[in-house]
């Protein structure tokens, strides 16, 4: 027989099996979900929850589709999130502290209360991604914000009204296209695909009758 | 930590044959071989799943008994009045789903001057494209080629790919990457620029991009953010197509739309249309779980059906082999096959590894399943049977950290649920992953019916009966580019005649002729997973 445990869902009180997310368990309870459900596998950030346990002063967050379920487990989801995303011209825009100064100016108001990082849902260290923006160090940003599913209760906790997931987007682009290294092969295969080097290869197999393709395909070397 | 007692046993075995199994490179399987273990024991092979059309463009052709209850299905506005002359929303261009291929398609639509009105079941990026894991394929290495690319990926679908747009795919395959990159996506690169690239299954360069394993999240994040940063991109999410509009000429011209909050309907005109909705998981084909996000559940299929497309190969799914099988809260999640790329290898009950781990996904799936059943050499977990994959190998062959640096997402996946797969190995069984078939294009990515467009995963045709690895994000990419700017294109040329339900009524005339009275409503949106304890009172 399935362990029971008792669950309040935007209050009110839920018997539901202990091996349940907290996703599954709303459905259990006869939910039907349509807003706060994308990926149901911590990916998207769309099922941003907010939790308390009975008798725990502290307020936890995290994702309700990867997270199971408690016994006396206050819950409140956080479908939406008003963050501030600023539009910009990413062929404009320099890879400089000036563009942060002049987009999300906010973040210098961080007053390091660290509520941030202790909200992740993917523990990551949100406030010294922050920092690195500030200072325009977009490469170490990008790297310590990789794994952010940008759900915003970063935000949402915030006393400065910083829009970290948008920050933090906005410094992966920046590093992605204007800090990494040129790929010089890619550059090249993409000159030689215009002029037309592969052309006649990919016709010349595309023409050849099928027990032919098929005896190449299956004795082609594979690369170690 | 694994509780169960039968599991710990096994993992001895596991762990007291690494060192050995390790050292293998299993041979792989021959054609003759892989053409019986299909047959055996793959879901697409077995007959009972499957039934005819009676109805539509595919008459007569069989498809999933799921997919068919949709397709022949009541559509959803025979019960509803609209005003079709009454129009919510204006563009140029109308697309119909906010993955990759759909930003995409926006993107490149309003690059070529058009206004576009980009409509999105859930919130925009709320995708499959969000969760894809692995990587993407390109040719762009000195040992590769594009020519190379098109034999795995012909041979891998089993020689029954549409060649013009299999050329198609590998030859801009590059260009698709320099584009991501342009639009700043991080790919894995080393110091100096190169390319990090791995194999995936059935491929015969390393040819996989990746961002960690996050690539889909990445590709599809910044995809969003450029979307959202056009003026004249209009998003609108939480609000699905419901049916295609079409002119009393017969072209595609718009589609009416459902607020999946209110229910409220609403009209949108275009001179163009894209579908781009996706895959199938949620339909849970043959009761298997699934990989796929929350709203794939065909809809594309249906709607361009309805209005009059041809479907390519609906009868071809695609089980990812390695879903995970333990625990339940994760059932069904994708386990990439990167984990296998960058070292992991299959093994049974016993602690014996039982194939090559790079074999393409459809040998590999029927081969996991003849382990769990005739050889039974499964592993017992709550759900069913599963085998090992050994996920302590990567550390072992790769150093230290190495799990943590190329697969971070699986490593958090498992760790939250108390399994370290640095240490211990994990459960898989396959899953329900991509929809290989769908509605057949041409080159320009127009379907049979004149201004609908398609790209994505909805589309049927570029992978043939079988898609490898990283060749579908390349296809959202490349069709989706594709799609969006012939779609604009055309969109300067055409002028759109009077709104009309007319393709619905006429499908509806061919139901009642083969006798379907009734019908599930269709399309689906979204998957049923309320328990229904209680009676509940119906609305209204
Ligand atoms: C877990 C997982 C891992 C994967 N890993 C890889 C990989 O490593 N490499 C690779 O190449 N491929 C991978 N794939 C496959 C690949 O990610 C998908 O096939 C691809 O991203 C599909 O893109 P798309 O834009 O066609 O569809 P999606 O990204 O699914 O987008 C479809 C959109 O349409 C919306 N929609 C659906 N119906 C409607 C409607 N009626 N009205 C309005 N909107 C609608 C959906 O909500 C969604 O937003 C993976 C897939 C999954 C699920
Ligand atoms: S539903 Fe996507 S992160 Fe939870």
């Amino acid at each position: 027989m399935e362990n029971m445990v008792t669950v309040y869902l935007f209050g009110k009180k839920y018997e539901v099996p202990d091996s349940l997310t907290i996703m599954e368990a709303m459905e259990y309870s006869g939910y039907k979900l349509v807003r706060g459900c994308g990926c149901r596998n911590g990916f998207c950030g769309a099922c941003a929850t907010i939790y308390r346990i009975s008798g725990d002063r502290e307020l936890k967050a995290c994702l309700a589709c990867s997270t199971r379920v408690e016994n006396n487990m206050y819950v409140a989801t956080l479908p939406f999130f008003p963050l501030v995303k600023e539009r910009y011209d990413i062929e404009q825009v320099k890879p400089t502290e000036q563009i942060m100064m002049q987009l999300y100016p906010e973040i210098y108001a961080c007053v390091g209360c660290n509520a941030c990082t202790k909200a992740c849902t993917q523990g990551l260290s949100v406030m010294q991604y922050i920092a690195y923006a500030q200072r325009g160090e977009y490469e170490k940003c990008a790297e310590l914000s990789f794994d952010c599913v940008m759900c915003g209760v970063c935000s949402s906790r915030c006393p400065a009204g910083i829009s970290h997931p948008q920050v933090a987007m906005l410094a992966r682009r920046l590093n992605g296209k204007y800090v990494a290294p040129e790929c010089e092969h890619l550059n090249e295969r993409v000159r030689e695909v215009q002029e037309g080097a592969f052309e006649s290869l990919i016709e010349d197999l595309m023409g050849k009758p099928l027990e032919e393709i098929q005896a190449l395909y299956n004795n082609r070397e594979i690369e170690k | 930590m694994y509780q169960d007692p039968v599991m710990q046993a096994s993992i001895k075995k596991v762990e007291a044959a690494r060192a050995q199994n390790m050292k293998l490179d299993p041979r792989r399987f021959s054609a003759e071989e892989k053409e019986a273990l299909l047959k055996t024991y793959h879901p697409d092979y077995r007959e009972e799943q499957f039934a005819p059309l009676a109805v539509g463009p595919n008459k007569g052709q069989k498809v999933p008994l799921e997919l068919k209850a949709l397709l022949e299905g009541r559509p959803r506005l025979l019960d509803a009045q609209v005003d079709l002359s009454q129009s919510e929303y204006e563009a140029d261009v109308l697309i119909i789903g906010g993955g990759g291929a759909g930003c995409s398609a926006a993107i490149e639509a309003n690059n070529n001057g058009a206004s576009v009105l980009l409509v999105t079941k859930l919130r925009v990026g709320d995708a499959n494209t969000m969760m894809a894991e692995g990587g993407i394929q390109a040719a762009d290495k000195p040992n590769d080629s594009p020519a190379q690319h098109f034999l795995d990926a012909y041979g891998g679908g089993h020689f029954a790919a549409q060649k013009d747009l299999l050329k198609k795919l590998v030859s801009e395959a590059p260009e698709a990457i320099q584009w991501l990159s342009n639009l700043g996506v991080e790919f894995d690169k080393a110091p100096d620029g190169t390319m990090i690239t791995t194999h995936g299954g059935g491929t015969s360069r390393k040819r996989m991009h990746a961002a960690k394993d996050y690539s889909g999240a990445e590709i599809m994040r910044t995809l969003r953010d450029e979307v959202l940063n056009r003026e004249t991109i209009r998003v609108v999410d939480f609000t699905s197509a419901v049916e295609l509009i079409k002119d009393e000429a017969g072209r595609c011209c718009g589609a009416v739309l459902m607020n999946m909050e209110t229910r409220e309907l609403m009209v949108a005109r275009a001179r163009t249309v894209v579908l781009a909705t996706g895959g199938a998981g949620r339909l849970h084909y043959q009761g298997f779980p699934t990989s796929n996000h929350y709203g794939a559940t065909a809809d594309g299929l249906i709607l361009g059906y309805r209005a009059g497309a041809r479907l390519m190969y609906p009868d071809t799914l695609q089980y990812h082999p390695t879903g995970a099988a333990f625990p339940a809260q994760i059932y069904g999640a994708l386990v990439t096959e990167k984990v296998r790329s960058v070292g992991a290898m299959l093994v049974n009950a016993n602690g014996e590894v039982f194939m090559n781990p790079l074999e393409t996904r459809d040998v590999t799936a029927a081969s996991i399943i003849r382990e769990c059943t005739d050889r039974g050499n499964g592993i017992d977990t709550p759900e069913g049977k599963a085998v090992w994959l050994d996920t302590p190998m990567i550390e072992a062959k790769l150093g230290p950290g190495s799990i943590e640096k190329r697969i971070p997402a699986m490593m958090r996946m498992f760790a939250k649920h108390g399994i370290d797969i640095r240490v211990e190995p994990i459960l898989v069984y396959p899953t329900l992953h991509y929809q290989n078939g769908g509605l057949k294009i041409t080159v320009d990515g127009q379907t049979d019916v004149e201004n609908l467009y398609a790209a994505g995963e909805v589309v049927g045709g570029i992978h043939g009966r079988n898609r490898l690895m990283g060749n579908s994000l390349l296809d959202i990419i490349v069709f989706g580019r594709n799609a969006g700017l012939n779609a604009s294109k055309k969109a300067k040329s055409v002028q759109p005649g009077t709104a009309t339900l007319s393709a619905m009524f006429a499908f509806e005339a061919e139901r009642a002729d083969a006798g379907l009275n009734g019908g599930i409503p269709s399309p689906q949106l979204l998957p049923d997973y309320v328990r229904h304890a209680h009676t509940t009172m119906a609305e209204g």
